[in-house]
């Protein structure tokens, strides 16, 4: 057989990461484009996600960082004109769009043949009631559903099903209108709302509660089929996969369960004439073993990243092999080299996978989880127990507890168990803890039993360990069930240390363990490791040459995200083509640095004190590298330093030295570098007078926080005041720093490389938004457009002060406010930061290539690069999930709260930015904009102009009644629409909610959310209706611009290496 | 429970841990197995008479023990279980009592917290050899003891084939189904068709009593030991009746015929053994457990390899080219583990 397909291949990538989208696309349109690449197959790819790894130089032949869209797609097909297209690649982004250009027959026109599972059988898995009859043909059970179009019918589809009901939404907005309803009553209202909104609901029968259960699965064109992987939920059916704690493989099921359910899978994937990879979802009844399908997804997903890692069986790199027309007996499997890709993995260790939440970024989200998407990552855990994964697991979170007896006490456990929230595990464990039995909890939460009764196992030997000695043997134990060497201190009132000093003492370490896919039946030559305490013998010897272990990002969330894995991956690489062997720690399954060809040895392992020393223990190394995985790894480089490891690049205690606010500040007054005025204050007085003496605004945080978790503007004293009443009950340790918040400041960053105290290279971006915008949030324009020449030579200037001064050997980050000149550094990070392959890919230059050769002491083989004077212009632009996120204000401030982002490179700046905001999903379809400007007038006035030249374009504008009064003023027409409070049509209600209007610009007072507010109506609004929504003055500025004078139809599609050279 | 090693032949020891009840020393032939469920079915299997049986998944007896008529034969055939844990905390609506419980019921030993996946490294690089669970010795004397018998030279089918005749159903066609240690959903497969089940002890002559077809069932231990099955098989070729033989029954064919069987070095058991129907060119995956496989080149003319794996390229199944015999190494009948091979119960039963 082998590859009789195309020569030329498009791949569609996912866009920015977004809660229920996130980097496990960028794993598997990497694994795609390695696999076509070994047949030599041109491959094309799209995708805007700068960040990514597949967006590499060294990956696609052609890369388009353009929006992911019908007509950008369409302009690439005409151009390129591939022969084939890979529409499972890139999520539902992909797939949604392969089925609309199929639709649009744009494929047919240009002779492009969708490869894999063929479009029929995708729209199969995409219909509800499409997939429920093509079941039914080959008798597989789905939930029994009755649809109807009116309530009465509604309530009598509800009578026969038989309450509680499933109430799906036919036509839905990201799950608006579907989940649990008990009653008749309950029935009436929510079906009536439902069906104001849609022609048609579905009354579903309720499965709340039992198990659910996936199975991936691979077939060939020739119809050898296996299923790669299952996996159970430990949370059962309500909740949905991406937020349920998974295991692999399944625990609590029988043979002739998982072979009846495996058996079916094969059928439907069959049935369906899937082609490549698919994933299964089932309800089993606990009580009866009956069960139920309840979707396919016939792409990759989340669950077959998490299969990929937990199995060591590549599937995205399978199946695009198998659309290319391989047959699974022709490709081998790659960790046994001898052995072939059909075989179904034997595991020998369990696999605990953890979602990881920010809601409480958010401050009016509800912490609730259900049938919808919200966490923004994930963890995953091998071991050789369950609670062994499971502790692993939990602290890979980077939540802050060091084990499942960590948590900080939950107010009321019993509500959090029954109404799940993100921290439903820990309220078990506390439940537990105060003699709750595992029956009370199987009741609440109908966990199986077998789950909550390793939970109680765990709590037992916590109270064993409170009471009883720690001797080797109660040592072994507790090591066993996961327990850290942080946790084992904290209960037995010792430090980490100690106990690590103990437990060597009496040569108490884990042993590394191999994946090798066949339960050690066949010899393998696999690098894919892990740790476990059950064992005495480890599988491999300790590398031969000394090699550089590099730690990778930890999970993804807001504010550490792919970014993070694309430095991770650049340094393996770089470290390995100057013949060093690289290994790579990490924990995180949505990510490329996890492949286990990425590296020489990867550990999936926890990144914490503990476990990078016990592998450095056993590796040796040479040095590691904490520079290039964010935040978890940067706060790692002291205290390895301190326990005597060599970490390579800029001195750890110079690290610390900027991170800490008193000695980083310390530093800038002396080399006479400005900052902005700001105090530790450990009293509300202090904060008073600081406020004071400096002037209002202040912005108020904790001290040693990423990403702005509870930061915050205050406008006044009073502000102030209720502000600290609660960042003081947040985190009571520590002390709350205050600064004086510069109001209409520019922002600015350098990226840059230095080498022993001198820089390498640097790039310097400017912000868009004034500074008030977290810079992880701003939109991020290089070559920077309107700084002036001044501003340039002053930070440079300053930049060159600070590398010198921290002796910086390595990627570093600072940034800046500036005013009228007046420059101001806020931070600097001795580490890369996430604009890295931004500046990166937009400058040409890789930045963490010539970062790693610094660090293992290669001198740059120049310094002498451009990114300055570059003939066209990049900007990157945040994506959001606010949509995920019901009841969160969507307004962008000082705190982080993009979940990803997006770039596009354009021939000037205003292209580029109307790319980057089509790209991030937000594209404006037509001419009606309605406009909501708030607060003092003389914000309004600068859009007038704007909205002239809108107007004379043809737009249709709506306004509320403020703005609307100065428009008139003004000589431009617009229609008054009504505030929601004010509840008169037309209303601003009815004219987002039925789509009257395609961009939405509401500028909300200060950058302070305030949620009962008519701004707060229409912002969610819009973003619950998909509705384009600015909330920025600066960004509607140029974005009206934009509007106004770009032939928006009239962009070329230029790719990036078109641009480059 | 109580300290106790795994030892073996090579002088290795494994230490771990065994129930109190336990206190005698229980040798048998150490195996290992790649599934990852189905411990009821494997423990149940007759082909583990004789064996010490380590399972590679490290968490066994997580949904417990269901009620007989749900295992593949009337007790646990294995003679030794290694583990890495054994879950005590079971749970599933079928479940009776725990692996423990039972264990212990029927007087099987087990030794848990062992470093499995190290065991079976061993077992793969030095093949499977004798050991015995020890709880009776002290640790020191378990170092130098070495009074192993192997189990192979004893007459394992004839321990567990069954005593007397069995009649199941009355369909119109009449098999025949010669037990050699037969798993029970073997029977439950063949009673899908309307056929008369007649299930003979191993060495029972068939040949004199009228039939449409033969089946040979799996079994324990070194196929050559069974003289007397592969001579009344022999008679049964002359019939030219269609005759299936799974995994021991497979290699009694292939010795019928005139081949030879050879001892592979670890064995392949596990759910997960691929194999190519070569007349379909199609992959399936099958269900294993054999220490023993034909070699190749000594099939005679007149038979061909019907199936091979494709891990290792050993012969998983033969046929006759002109005749309706055939046979396959793996378990169609699955349990434990996939069943893509069903359909060569449907086939047998179609050439009747
Ligand atoms: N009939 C049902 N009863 C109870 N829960 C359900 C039902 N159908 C789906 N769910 C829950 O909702 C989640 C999401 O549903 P699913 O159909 O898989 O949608 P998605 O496309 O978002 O994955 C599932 O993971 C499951 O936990
Ligand atoms: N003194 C200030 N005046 C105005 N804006 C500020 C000031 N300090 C910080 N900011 C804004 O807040 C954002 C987050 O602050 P920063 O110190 O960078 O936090 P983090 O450590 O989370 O990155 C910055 O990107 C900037 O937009
Ligand atoms: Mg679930
Ligand atoms: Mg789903």
């Amino acid at each position: 057989m082998g590859h009789i397909g195309p020569k030329k291949v498009l791949i569609l990538g996912s866009g920015g990461l977004r809660i229920g989208q996130a980097g496990e696309f960028d794993y598997s349109g990497s694994q795609a484009i390695k696999a076509l690449k070994e047949e030599k197959v041109k491959t094309v790819l799209v995708n805007p996600n700068i960040a990514t790894i597949q967006t590499d130089s060294t990956m696609a032949d052609e890369l388009y960082l353009q929006p992911l869209n019908v007509e950008t797609i369409t302009k690439i097909i005409a151009k390129e004109k591939p022969d084939g297209i890979l529409l499972g690649f890139g999520g539902q982004t992909a797939l949604n769009l392969g089925l609309a250009l199929e639709e649009q027959g744009i494929l047919k026109k240009h002779k492009v043949k969708v490869l894999g599972t063929p479009v029929t059988a995708i729209k199969i898995t995409e219909d509800r009631d499409l997939f429920k009859q093509a079941l039914a043909k080959i008798n597989v059970p789905t939930p029994k559903s009755i649809a109807v179009k009116t309530v009465k019918e509604a309530v009598a589809a509800a009578k026969k099903i038989r309450y509680p009901i499933m109430m799906r939404s036919g036509y839905s907005l990201g799950g608006l209108g579907s989940g649990k309803i008990e009653n008749e009553t309950i029935l009436r209202e929510r079906a009536s709302a439902a069906l104001h909104n849609a022609p048609q609901i579905l009354i579903e029968e309720y499965l709340g509660g039992w198990k659910e259960i996936e199975y991936e699965i691979v077939r060939d064109s020739a119809d050898n089929v296996v299923t790669v992987c299952n996996m159970e939920n430990f949370d059962p059916m309500g909740v949905h996969t991406g937020e349920s704690i998974v295991v692999a493989p399944s625990q609590t099921l029988t043979n002739t369960e998982y072979h009846t359910l495996r058996e079916t899978a094969i059928r439907v994937a069959r049935h369906l004439g899937i082609i490549g990879e698919c994933n299964i979802q089932y309800a089993l009844n606990p009580k009866t073993s009956e069960y139920r399908v309840i979707e396919v997804n016939a792409r990759l997903s989340r669950s077959s990243a998490l299969a990929s890692k937990a199995t060591g069986y590549p599937l995205a790199y399978v199946a695009a092999k198998l659309a290319l027309g391989f047959r699974l007996d022709e490709i081998k499997n790659s960790i046994t080299k001898k052995t072939s890709a059909f075989f179904e993995p034997a595991l020998d260790y369990i696999v605990v996978k953890i979602p990881r939440w920010d809601i409480t970024k958010f401050k009016t989200a509800d912490r609730r989880i259900g049938t919808e998407m919200k966490s923004v990552g994930e963890v995953m855990a091998i071991g050789r127990s369950f609670p062994e994964s499971l502790q692993k697991a939990i602290r890979s979170l980077n939540i802050g507890v060091s084990g499942i007896t960590d948590h900080a006490p939950i107010a009321d456990p019993r509500q959090e168990i029954m109404e799940p929230t993100d921290r439903r595990l820990f309220a078990i464990y506390e439940y537990l803890r105060t003699g709750h039995t595992l029956k009370e909890i199987h009741g609440l939460s109908k966990i199986d039993p077998w789950f909550l009764s390793h939970l109680k196992t765990v709590v037992d030997m916590e109270k064993r360990l409170k009471e009883d000695p720690l001797n080797p043997e109660l040592i072994q134990s507790v090591k066993k069930l996961g327990f850290s060497d942080k946790a084992i201190g904290k209960i037995k009132k010792k430090t980490e240390n100690a106990i690590r000093t103990l437990r060597l003492t009496h040569n108490i370490t884990p042993v590394v363990k191999q994946i090798d896919t066949l339960a050690g039946e066949f010899p393998a030559e696999t690098n894919y490791l892990y740790t476990t305490y059950h064992g005495t013998e480890h599988d491999v010897t300790r590398s031969k040459k000394p090699p550089i272990i590099i730690l990778g990002s930890g999970p993804y969330c807001i504010g550490s995200s792919v970014e993070f894995d694309w430095c991770a991956v650049n340094a393996a690489r770089a470290i390995r083509s100057l013949k060093h062997p690289a290994i790579i720690i990490n924990s995180n399954p949505e990510t490329v640095s996890t492949d286990y060809d990425e590296c020489n040895r990867l550990y999936f392992e926890e990144l914490t004190n503990e476990r990078v020393q016990d592998i450095a223990d056993f590796e040796k190394p040479k040095g590691i590298i904490v520079s290039v995985g964010g935040q978890i790894a940067n706060n790692l480089a002291l205290p390895l330093h301190t326990a005597g490891y060599q970490i390579l690049g800029t001195d750890p205690r110079n690290i610390d030295r900027a991170e800490n606010r008193y000695t980083f500040s310390a530093l800038l007054n002396n080399l006479s570098i400005d900052q902005p005025e700001w105090q530790e204050i450990t009293t509300l007085e202090r904060a008073k007078q600081f406020g004071d003496e400096v002037g209002y605004p202040l912005l108020v945080r904790p001290s040693y926080v990423l990403s702005g978790a509870a930061m915050n503007v205050v406008y006044n004293a009073d502000e102030l005041t209720t502000y600290i009443a609660e960042a003081t009950t947040l985190s009571p340790d520590h002390p709350v720093v205050i600064s004086k918040f510069i109001e209409h400041a520019k922002e600015l960053e350098i990226d840059g490389v230095a080498n022993h105290g001198s820089i390498v290279i640097e790039a310097i971006s400017e912000h868009i938004e004034y500074a008030g915008v977290h810079s992880g949030d701003a939109t991020i324009v290089l070559p920077p457009q309107r700084l002036y020449l001044d501003t340039i030579r002053q930070t440079k200037a300053i930049a060159q002060k600070i590398v010198r001064a921290l002796d910086i050997s390595g990627p570093f980050n600072i940034q800046f406010l500036a005013k009228d000149n007046d420059i101001k550094v806020i931070e600097c990070n001795l580490r890369a930061s996430r604009s890295f392959p931004f500046v990166s890919k937009v400058t040409g230059h890789n930045f963490i290539d010539l970062a790693s050769r610094v660090l293992i002491n290669q001198s740059p083989k120049s310094t002498d690069y451009e990114t300055l004077e570059l003939p066209y212009v990049g900007v990157k632009m945040s994506q959001f999930s606010y949509q995920r996120l019901k009841g969160s204000d969507p307004v962008a401030a000082v705190e982080m709260a993009s979940t990803g982002e997006v770039a596009c490179i354009g021939r000037q700046y205003m292209e580029a930015l109307y790319l980057a905001w089509s790209a991030t999903e937000q594209a404006v379809r037509g001419q009606r904009l309605l406009i909501s400007i708030g607060g003092a007038n003389g914000k309004k006035e600068k859009f007038i102009p704007l909205l002239r030249q809108l107007e004379e374009a043809g737009w249709e504008i709506s306004a509320t009644e403020g703005t609307q009064a100065l428009l008139a003023q003004n000589g431009i027409g617009s229609r008054c629409v009504y505030k929601a409070s004010e509840k008169l049509e037309p209303n601003v209600v009815s004219a987002i909610a039925e789509q009257q209007v395609d961009l939405v610009i509401n500028i909300p007072n200060h950058q302070k959310s305030a949620t009962l507010t008519d701004g707060f109506t229409i912002r969610r609004l819009a973003v619950d209706h998909h509705v384009p929504l600015i909330t920025n003055a600066q960004i509607a500025e140029i974005f009206l611009k934009c509007l106004t004078t770009l032939d928006r139809d009239d962009i070329p599609v230029i790719s990036w290496k078109e641009y480059l050279t | 429970m109580k300290p106790a090693q795994l030892i073996l032949q090579n002088n290795v020891t494994f230490s771990g841990l065994s129930p109190a009840w336990q206190t005698d020393l229980c040798p048998g032939e150490v195996v290992f197995n790649t599934g990852m469920m189905g411990y009821i079915e494997s423990l149940t299997d007759p082909s583990y008479a004789g064996q010490i049986l380590t399972f590679t998944y490290p968490l066994i007896g997580n949904y417990g023990v269901p009620k007989p008529s749900l295992w593949e034969s009337k007790k646990i055939h294995a003679r030794g279980v290694v583990v890495s844990e054994a879950c005590e905390n079971w749970s599933h609506h079928e479940g009776t009592v725990s692996l423990l419980e039972w264990l212990k019921e029927q007087k099987v030993p087990i030794i848990t917290g062992v470093d499995t996946r190290a065991l079976t490294k061993l077992l793969r690089e030095s093949g499977v050899m004798l050991g015995a669970i020890n709880t009776r010795i002290s640790n020191l004397e378990s170092r130098i003891w070495n009074h192993f018998d192997d189990p192979n030279k004893e007459n394992l089918v004839g321990e567990v084939s069954i005593a007397k005749k069995k009649i199941y159903g009355k369909g119109r066609k009449k098999i025949i189904m010669v037990d050699c240690g037969m798993k029970e959903n073997i029977v439950r497969c063949l009673q899908e068709y309307p056929a008369t089940l007649v299930r003979v002890p191993y060495d029972y002559d068939y040949t004199k009593e009228p039939f449409d077809g033969v089946f040979l069932s799996n079994g324990p231990g070194d196929p050559a030991q069974c003289t007397k099955t592969i001579e009344i098989l022999k008679k049964a070729f002359t019939y030219k009746k269609p005759i299936f033989g799974i995994c021991l029954g497979s290699q009694l064919m292939a010795l019928a015929a005139g081949a030879k069987t050879y001892k592979l070095p670890y064995g392949h058991r596990g759910q997960n053994q691929p194999c190519l129907d070569i007349k379909k060119n199609h992959c399936v995956l099958t269900s294993q457990n054999h220490g023993y496989a034909v070699v190749e080149k000594t099939i005679p003319a007149g038979w061909y390899v019907n199936f091979r794996n494709l891990n290792d390229g050993s012969v998983e199944g033969i046929a006759n080219k002109t005749l309706p015999f055939f046979s396959v190494q793996f378990h169609p009948e699955a349990s434990p583990g996939p069943t893509d091979t069903r359909e060569l119960f449907k086939q047998f039963f179609s050439m009747l």
